[in-house]
């Protein structure tokens, strides 16, 4: 899409929401601005670089996504704002692509932010259907503060043929049962926390995971 | 456990949601803002707008109506009527819609739905289908054929060879409305959409003659739709979301239960 979506200035965001051309990252931006949080969405790396708190959304191939965010120049910069301690927010493929690798396209290399990787469902029901699309809970594995006052097993929305695995048990934090599959539906390590459903998409609890992103201190 | 989902339909005519029976004798209901905000808050899953009366004069949807939806939920919506290319599909997704659901536009050109799914992904593009009962199992086997433009036009083409070439086409999900029962809130047409959810590997969306609870929990477990959509019974003021809900957790099936 070719359009520049409407966003605000660059120096009153709080939050910078990551345009590397994988989706529509409009509902994610109404989101926080329902929240009385504004918002740019942006591929300029001086802004990201700059940003007070990083949201990395999007839907879409893997390959893809790690073509553009090379073409964009984006991968290091991504990685520079994690290892600076930037609160980090992924999203859907933005949750796959910060671990080390997907099996998705035949195999595709990621950021290497977190340690895991990334697989396709299997299903042997043949009624479990892929794209797994719609609402599911999330049982919390572990407290973290970006799931602060949301209950365990609230649904959230889900739409996602590939799903999280990680290496550390210590950076589960929550996980999703479908397909035969039980996957890592939020992880998170340090300043960095990604959740494999869309909390833009997730009503109420959706957006109180964003609130609590934009008050979490790292 | 994923759950399924309910999805009010809201037909927009001349700005205004309004209901008909097999789309005639249209009743305004309300405004689709105020309408969609409230179902929101209700516990809606998802919402699907119908602009009916778009593409029969030839004008684009009303993408301000688009954009004032999308500032106020923040759940999946679909948007459909008044779509006829990519650039289409591309303003009402920037505008803030998650689906662009396309139907006669596709049996037109089948090719639209490959479009927008290389554009924006498979999962943006719903296929939205009017199958009719036939006799004639010459043209179409599967007993169902495709009718477009409001039921008016029969296509002679066969539902479920249409479902399963719109999913290699790369469909994210399938509407099954049935022509036969749309309106006459008598129940799903449990046959036909059993045969197209079993016959697809894309989840699948029941709709047309939602009447009751019980009709929603037949189609979710005789036809295992993964969703299904209302709308008289809730327009009406009927049932509430919540009651359908309350009755549908009571009876087993799988239901967001929280919002």
């Amino acid at each position: 899409m070719d359009m520049m979506p409407e966003s605000v200035e660059p120096e009153t965001a709080m939050v910078t929401i990551v345009d590397y051309r994988a989706g529509n990252l409009t509902s994610v931006r109404l989101a926080f601005e329902s929240l009385g949080v504004p918002a740019q969405i942006t591929s300029d790396p001086v802004r990201i670089r700059s940003a007070e708190r990083v949201v990395f959304p999007g839907v879409g191939a893997a390959c893809a996504a790690m073509v553009n965010l090379a073409e964009l120049e984006l991968g290091q910069v991504l990685r520079d704002v994690v290892e600076r301690g930037v609160p980090f927010l992924g999203i859907c493929l933005g949750t796959q692509i910060v671990l080390d690798r997907s099996e998705e396209d035949g195999g595709v290399n990621c950021l290497g932010l977190v340690s895991g990787e990334v697989k396709r469902f299997q299903p042997e029901d043949p009624f479990d259907k892929v794209p797994q699309m719609g609402w599911n809970s999330v049982a919390i594995r572990r407290k973290h503060p970006v799931m602060a006052g949301i209950e365990d097993e609230s649904e959230f929305y889900f739409v996602h043929s590939f799903y999280p695995t990680v290496s550390d048990p210590a950076d589960i934090i929550g996980t999703t049962a479908y397909a035969g599959a039980e996957f890592v539906s939020v992880l998170g390590k340090d300043n960095l926390v990604a959740t494999q459903f869309h909390p833009e998409k997730s009503g109420r609890v959706g957006l109180k995971l964003l609130e609590n992103f934009c008050n979490w201190i790292t | 456990m994923l759950t399924k989902r309910i999805i009010p339909c809201l037909d927009i005519r001349d700005g205004k949601v309004t209901k008909g029976v097999k789309f005639k004798n249209n009743v305004v209901l309300g405004d689709p803002v105020e309408l969609a905000t409230q179902y929101y808050h209700d516990g809606c899953d998802e919402l699907v707008f119908y602009d009916i009366t778009a593409s029969a004069e030839g004008r684009p949807i009303d993408i301000d109506m688009v954009a004032e939806v999308a500032r106020a939920i923040h759940i999946p919506f679909a948007v459909g009527g008044g779509i006829s290319n990519v650039d289409d599909m591309s303003r009402v997704l920037l505008a803030g819609a998650e689906k662009i659901s396309v139907n006669s536009l596709a049996v037109r050109n089948p090719e639209i739905i490959a479009e927008g799914a290389r554009a924006f992904g498979s999962q943006c593009i719903v296929l939205g289908m009017d199958p009719v009962a036939t006799d004639d199992l010459e043209k179409c086997p599967c007993g169902y054929e495709i009718t477009v433009r409001g039921f008016r036009e029969h296509t002679g083409t066969d539902a479920l060879e249409w479902a399963k070439r719109a999913e290699q086409l790369g469909v994210g999900e399938i509407v099954v409305n049935s022509v036969d029962a749309d309106g006459t809130r008598e129940g799903f047409e449990l046959n036909l959409t059993g045969m197209i959810a079993e016959n697809v590997g894309v989840p699948v969306v029941a709709s047309g003659g939602a009447g009751n609870a019980q009709h929603l929990a037949d189609v979710f477990t005789k036809s295992r739709a993964d969703a299904a959509i209302i709308a008289g019974i809730i327009h009406t003021g009927k049932y509430t979301i919540g009651q359908i809900k309350e009755e549908l957790t009571a009876a087993g099936i799988p239901i967001r239960k929280k919002w």
